[in-house]
């Protein structure tokens, strides 16, 4: 076999071929995909559950959160799964500088997300409108309002977490991919940090709408 | 075709599919603000989870390849949805119905219980004066024999 | 010995303690977990020895409730859940499809370091005044007392994760590894059971860390998710935990159900009943696991709806639990029965487990619980589930692959000793604990009332012949290690692959890609030679 060299490189004792190797790590990242899915499901039930019993001072709290910066955030997020899917789509072209390009604007996207939501942190912070017992602030009407903002840093805080650990992996890449790590027929780590990086967008895209419009 | 079985051939998806899909996530989201300063009461929810699960799917479809890809992991990311409507489900019939008490537990089920509303209760802390108790109670419910 | 083998080539401590051989971290879980099982045991002990008779005796009732919790949460999270899976699946779960290793041997290596960091966190917790919540961490108790439940409840976050890597190796292994011919109906049993068990673990596991995650940020911060003073709600946290819990009874029973159908397939000489229906009723237990946690929450104030709907739902969990009972009944009907060590496990197993099984019946019916719950009963009743199913299961795997494992067979006679000083013990310790309950003992009181002296007493007395039955078990399977005479490479005449390889096996398990020439249990056409 003519490729047989050039296999050897990424191929695991354990795996008889390429395409086994590939699937399983695919597999793998599906099952991981979905424990995190279920990881962020508990906070989706809590979100539910005090939404259901306080639906009044849901939606008065969430005219607390800037619309407008929200919005741009989700542009901005669903913008960078845009270049995420390019940078691997350039790397099964071969396009070593197509990827690396995506990857590096896939990273400055996400960025500016973090900058953004750092922005609207401060302000809350600034405002007293924290979770549980840091809660000062007054203009919210309802029962209990710290518990709309415990749930918000929750849930934003847990995928702001996600978003930075998905930048390193990025990063991580972004270096491999320079050293040439990757090719046409290799590019597994890619396409699984491209899989993780859209279930991060796929969270915000349900977090944008339960906090930001209708609370 | 005439490479070897195990060259891997990468499936590769037209640039064309990526930009549209992109295209419209971001019209659903200007959809989605839109509408959230409409004012359908409950429907707002109802309408923006919609639009999202529309958003979710495009993203899952095709960013994430599901359409092309193995049918196991389509089930695996159903799956995962699905367990987490359970939860959710499951919980609510709980923390939506803690205030609703049945017929049964309204009305004493024994109705002969009903007298004990009516005994002069005990001082707090002290020991119930069961000799009390028991001259108020019928013959046919204390005669049971002690 | 002289051929070359996994268990000394390469040598050195660091090729041990930097192995990514399946075989190799089986035995590293081998031994944390069974340091864990060994101070879960010394904790049991303890309490029994405090419980011999009423009022103080060698504890106050603070130390007492540190004791339970510690006691319960090392056997749970440190011993029960990883045991099966951890230990011997990571063992013989690549032998029997006929694999060279796990789908990711790094990632495995790196769930056993997990494991023991998280073990270690766990028990950190003793330095600094152990949690004295129960290993459920209700709350809001579990956010006001002083004692250190954060380095538990951080221990078994961690846990969780080692947990979670162990089930996605092994989905992805079953799905990708399996040799030629090994279809997924020529699967021995024990890889289906253990395929259902991942299933939950990545499912659930997921939702306990969250919850913990939760509990840990309310009691730091205070945030109110739980706290009732703050508009939070406590009894959600029993939804979280039991979201996670319930399943995770069904990841510490389901691989000790796989062992047992091999077990029995194995020392009956025949062909195990209704695979198909086995098999199926993993999977069934597995997802119908997932639809019942409430059953717990009966008198937590759940609402009555709620409380009948996950009741009605329980009865279910029963049918494909007793499928399989009835099965492996079944297949020991006419068969050969050899009384070798491990199928008097497997036979311990089969009654332990029925009566465990029953009296959840009970429990999981409302208006009974109402009455029993927290008593000794639902004690007795989770006692026989998961120490005589699971542990049973657990030895008797043990037992059935430790000549696989090192070579070498133990002593059969003094196995046979301790199975039957381990199965009398037990049924003196919890037998007696399902009178108790019934006339009324709550659990988790280091006293009680005088009545109850002659069953507390007894009890007590079962736990030490229970001890006496695990220091004999310990001693002639580690003198085997070094001792033993060599087992060949089929000492019980099975059919399933593991037992094609030499014992001990290479370090890539078979000489060459094993081709399947049988099922797992054609004990009707083929006769395997006992070497």
């Amino acid at each position: 076999m003519s490729h047989t060299a050039e296999h050897s490189s990424f191929l695991a004792h354990h795996f008889s071929d390429a395409e086994q190797q590939r699937e399983s790590a695919k597999l793998g990242m599906w099952i991981f995909l979905l424990t995190e899915i279920l990881l962020f499901g508990g906070l989706f039930v809590a979100y539910a559950i005090y939404r259901a019993w306080n639906p009044d001072m849901f939606h008065n709290a969430h005219y607390q959160l800037d619309l407008r910066l929200g919005t741009i955030n989700t542009i901005v997020l669903i913008t960078s799964s845009l270049t995420m899917a390019l940078a691997i789509r350039s790397m099964q072209l071969g396009n070593k500088k197509g990827t690396i390009r995506n990857l590096i604007l896939t990273l400055a996207l996400a960025s500016v997300f973090l900058i953004i939501k750092y922005f609207e942190y401060s302000h809350k912070i600034h405002l007293g409108q924290l979770p549980g017992k840091f809660y000062t602030f007054t203009g919210i009407e309802g029962n209990n309002p710290h518990v709309f903002f415990s749930v918000y840093f929750l849930m934003t805080g847990l995928h702001g977490i996600h978003v930075t650990a998905g930048m390193g992996v990025i990063g991580w890449i972004l270096y491999r991919t320079a050293r040439n790590h990757f090719s046409t027929q290799y590019y597994t780590p890619i396409e699984m940090t491209g899989l993780y990086w859209h279930l991060v967008d796929l969270i915000w895209i349900f977090l944008f709408p339960l906090f930001y419009l209708i609370g | 075709m005439s490479k070897p079985a195990s060259t891997h051939v990468p499936h590769i998806l037209p640039l064309k599919v990526y930009l549209s899909v992109a295209v419209a996530l971001l019209v659903f989201t200007v959809i989605t603000v839109y509408i959230s300063t409409l004012n359908f009461g409950p429907f707002n929810l109802v309408v923006a989870m919609i639009i999202a699960a529309i958003k979710a799917t495009l993203v899952a479809l095709f960013f994430m390849h599901l359409r092309y890809d193995s049918k196991l992991y389509m089930i695996i990311f159903v799956a995962a949805v699905m367990f987490l409507a359970v939860f959710i489900i499951l919980t609510m019939f709980d923390t939506m119905a803690r205030d609703k008490i049945y017929d049964v537990k309204a009305r004493p089920i024994n109705p002969m219980a009903g007298m004990y509303d009516s005994l002069t209760v005990s001082q707090p802390h002290s020991v119930p004066d069961t000799a009390a108790l028991h001259r108020q109670l019928p013959a046919d419910t204390s005669g049971k024999g002690h | 010995m002289a051929s070359i083998n996994y268990l000394n080539e390469p040598k050195g401590i660091k090729s041990w303690l930097l192995t990514l051989d399946h075989k190799r971290i089986g035995l590293l879980y081998l031994f944390g977990i069974m340091t864990a099982f060994f101070l879960g045991g010394v904790f049991a002990m303890l309490l029994r020895l405090e419980l011999l008779s009423p009022g103080k005796d060698f504890f106050d009732a603070d130390t007492y409730n540190q004791l339970f919790t510690l006691h319960g949460a090392v056997m749970i999270f440190l011993f029960i859940i990883p045991s099966i899976p951890a230990i011997l699946g990571n063992f013989v779960l690549p032998l029997m499809i006929g694999a060279k290793d796990v789908a990711f041997p790094r990632l495995n290596l790196a769930s056993w370091y997990i494991y023991v960091f998280g073990s270690l966190v766990a028990l950190y917790s003793i330095i600094t005044g152990a949690a004295d919540t129960g290993w459920t961490f209700y709350t809001p108790y579990s956010t006001q007392t002083g004692t250190s439940v954060i380095a538990m409840t951080l221990g078994a976050f961690i846990l969780g994760f080692s947990s979670i890597f162990t089930g996605l190796n092994f989905i992805v292994t079953i799905h990708k590894l399996r040799a030629p011919g090994m279809t997924w109906f020529n699967m021995p049993l024990f890889v289906w059971a253990l395929y259902a068990t991942a299933i939950i673990q990545v499912l659930a596991t997921p939702v306990l860390g969250i919850t913990l995650l939760l509990l840990i940020i309310e009691r730091v911060a205070g945030i109110g998710i739980f706290d009732p003073a703050m508009g939070g709600d406590p009894v959600l946290f029993q939804h979280f935990f039991w979201f996670y819990s319930h399943p995770a009874v069904y990841i510490m029973i389901l691989p000790g159900m796989g062992i047992i159908s091999e077990l029995i397939a194995t020392f009956a000489h025949k062909r195990i009943f209704g695979y198909k229906a086995i098999a199926f009723s993993s999977l069934g237990i597995a997802f119908a696991g997932f639809l019942v946690w409430g059953h717990h929450m009966f008198v937590s104030g759940q609402s009555e709806l709620a409380a009948m709907i996950f009741s009605f739902l329980t009865f279910f969990v029963g049918i494909p639990s007793g499928i399989k009972v009835f099965n492996w009944v079944a297949t020991l009907y006419k068969g050969s029965i050899s009384f070798e060590a491990p199928m008097l496990y497997a036979l311990s197993f089969l009654i332990l487990f029925t009566i465990g099984g029953l009296t959840g019946i009970f429990l999981g019916a409302l208006s009974v619980d109402v009455h029993l719950h927290d008593t000794y009963f639902v004690v007795a009743h989770f006692h026989y589930v998961m120490m005589g199913g699971t542990v049973m299961a657990f030895l008797g795997g043990l037992h059935y692959w430790w000549p696989k494992m090192w070579g070498r067979m133990y002593n059969r006679l003094w196995a046979r000793i301790s199975v039957a000083l381990i199965f009398v013990g037990f049924n003196m310790t919890f037998f007696t604990q399902f009178i108790l309950g019934a006339k009324g003992m709550p659990r988790r009181y280091y006293n009680y009332l005088d009545q109850y002296q002659p069953l507390h007493g007894f009890s007590s007395v079962g736990s030490w012949v229970m001890a006496v039955g695990f220091v004999i078990m310990a001693v002639y399977l580690i003198h085997a290690i070094f001792r033993g005479r060599p087992a060949g490479s089929n000492p019980w005449g099975a059919l399933t692959l593991e037992w094609t390889t030499p014992s001990p096996p290479l370090h890539e398990n078979f000489p060459q890609t094993p081709k399947l020439t049988h099922g797992p249990y054609d004990y009707d056409t083929v006769t395997a030679p006992m070497t």
